[in-house]
């Protein structure tokens, strides 16, 4: 029964709390760069604009197939999640929601599209080590506080906060973060702002309301990547919610402040830091274990 | 209400102009006009877009591509031809490649005249469009022509 709430609570309250989010996001994006900015609901408007327009598919059958995959994935990885399931699990099911995405614009057979899909691709790549190093990070890290476990209702309820054992692989999981959020420099398969036709890249082809289903499946996507944040402070929550929201805010200042890189400098920055801040991490973890 | 008149995308097209109003356009996405305020995004993608915004005239190499732009566009779709020359094709009418203004090609729902169109001009002439753009939605009224003339 507590199951089937917290996944009710996750399917409602995600999307609302990261679409006022993404809304607060765009005011300070507009006042940093001297502007006003939008209405607060701005995104619920595009979205529910979106569904008022007309879906133009250009493949028939794999459009709507691949991108309603893309939503239940998400939805179940998620649901995993804040269910307090398989860290594991939760990962690659959010792994495979993306690969979704990917098919999806793909099977539209444009050359932006495909552009847009190939540098998904290597966006996933340059982030996923990262994820599972900090995955296998939590396992260590609740092994030294309580007993081992992949869980996250265990990586939730450890006695102290996880961040004293896992520095290292926190901040390799912010930079992550700015790759997974879509943000510059690493927006580089689709962008939120209003770029032109190769940096809309995955999405070029999606009208209506196939694009306000990516939208709504962004939001979610957001709250799963700031949960996993969450679980580096989750002993003390109040200070783990301000961790978010200062992490969020550190995001849009990036996202500001920086040019778009190159996929190879992409690549390269992203493995630097997960080598150098993950990795460092997990074997000084593991040092301290075998001295114990 | 139609949430379409709260969150207009924008397609800017420039034809073959003196970059006057193409400018002028630009001009509105600045602090100094700041059109997201209205929830106005310039998207640069005709499948995003609700408003396709074009400064100058039609002439014979771009006629084609304004054809395709308006196509792409998802219904309801509504049209700004801004500036003088996109209303008529202005003092270069009679230049052998020109073929007129906009609305030679493909059916222009706001006239904005000006040379060079001012700001407040082009943002007053976005504002009327949306009104189109809901009477569009309510009445389902769909540019099929302008399919059939690309595909032809």
């Amino acid at each position: 029964m507590k199951l089937i709430f917290a996944s009710l609570a996750f399917l409602i309250f995600a999307p609302v709390v990261c679409g006022i989010l993404a809304g607060f996001d765009r005011i300070i994006t507009a006042r940093m760069q001297g502007r006003f900015g939008p209405p607060l609901l701005q995104p619920f408007y595009d979205v529910l604009k979106l569904f008022e327009k007309e879906n133009l598919q250009i493949n028939r059958f794999f459009h709507s197939f691949y991108l309603i995959c893309y939503l239940v994935f998400m939805l179940a990885s998620g649901i995993l999640f804040f269910t307090g399931q398989d860290i594991l699990l939760v990962i690659f099911a959010f792994t495979l929601a993306d690969i979704f995405l990917v098919l999806a614009a793909y099977s539209t057979n444009s050359p932006y599209s495909f552009i847009g899909a190939e540098r998904e691709l290597l966006l996933m790549m340059s982030a996923e080590p990262m994820i599972l190093i900090s995955a296998v990070g939590f396992f260590m890290a609740t092994k030294h506080v309580s007993t081992a476990s992949f869980k996250v209702a265990d990586i939730v309820t450890a006695p102290s906060n996880l961040i004293i054992c896992l520095p290292g692989a926190f901040i390799g999981l912010l930079f992550i973060l700015t790759i997974k959020l879509r943000k510059s420099p690493f927006d580089l398969s689709t962008s939120h702002h209003a770029h032109q036709e190769i940096v809309k890249g995955i999405t070029t082809e999606f009208a209506g309301p196939s694009l306000a289903i990516v939208e709504i499946v962004h939001w979610y996507e957001t709250a799963i990547m700031l949960g996993i944040i969450f679980l580096s402070f989750a002993a003390s929550p109040v200070l783990a919610v301000g961790v978010v929201i200062a992490a969020y805010f550190i995001e849009i200042l990036i996202d500001n402040t920086f040019a778009r890189f190159k996929w190879e400098l992409t690549l390269k920055s992203s493995w630097l830091v997960t080598i150098l801040f993950g990795g460092i991490n997990l074997v000084v973890l593991f040092i301290i274990d075998k001295v114990k | 209400m139609s949430f379409l008149t709260k969150s207009p995308w924008i397609m800017h097209y420039d034809g073959s102009s003196c970059n006057g109003c193409d400018i002028e356009v630009l001009a509105c996405l600045t602090p100094m006009y700041d059109v997201e305020r209205f929830g106005i995004v310039n998207t640069g993608n005709p499948k995003h877009s609700d408003i396709l915004l074009i400064t100058g005239f039609v002439n014979s190499q771009n006629v084609d591509v304004i054809r395709n732009i308006y196509a792409k566009m998802p219904d309801p779709k509504v049209v700004v031809a801004i500036g003088i020359c996109a209303l008529s094709g202005n003092v270069f009418k009679d230049c052998y490649n020109v073929l007129g203004g906009i609305d030679t090609v493909i059916p222009v729902d706001v006239y904005v005249a000006g040379c060079a169109a001012r700001p407040e001009a082009i943002i007053d002439g976005v504002v009327q469009a949306l009104s189109i753009l809901e009477a569009k939605k309510k009445k389902n009224i769909k540019a099929a022509n302008a399919v059939a003339t690309i595909q032809g």
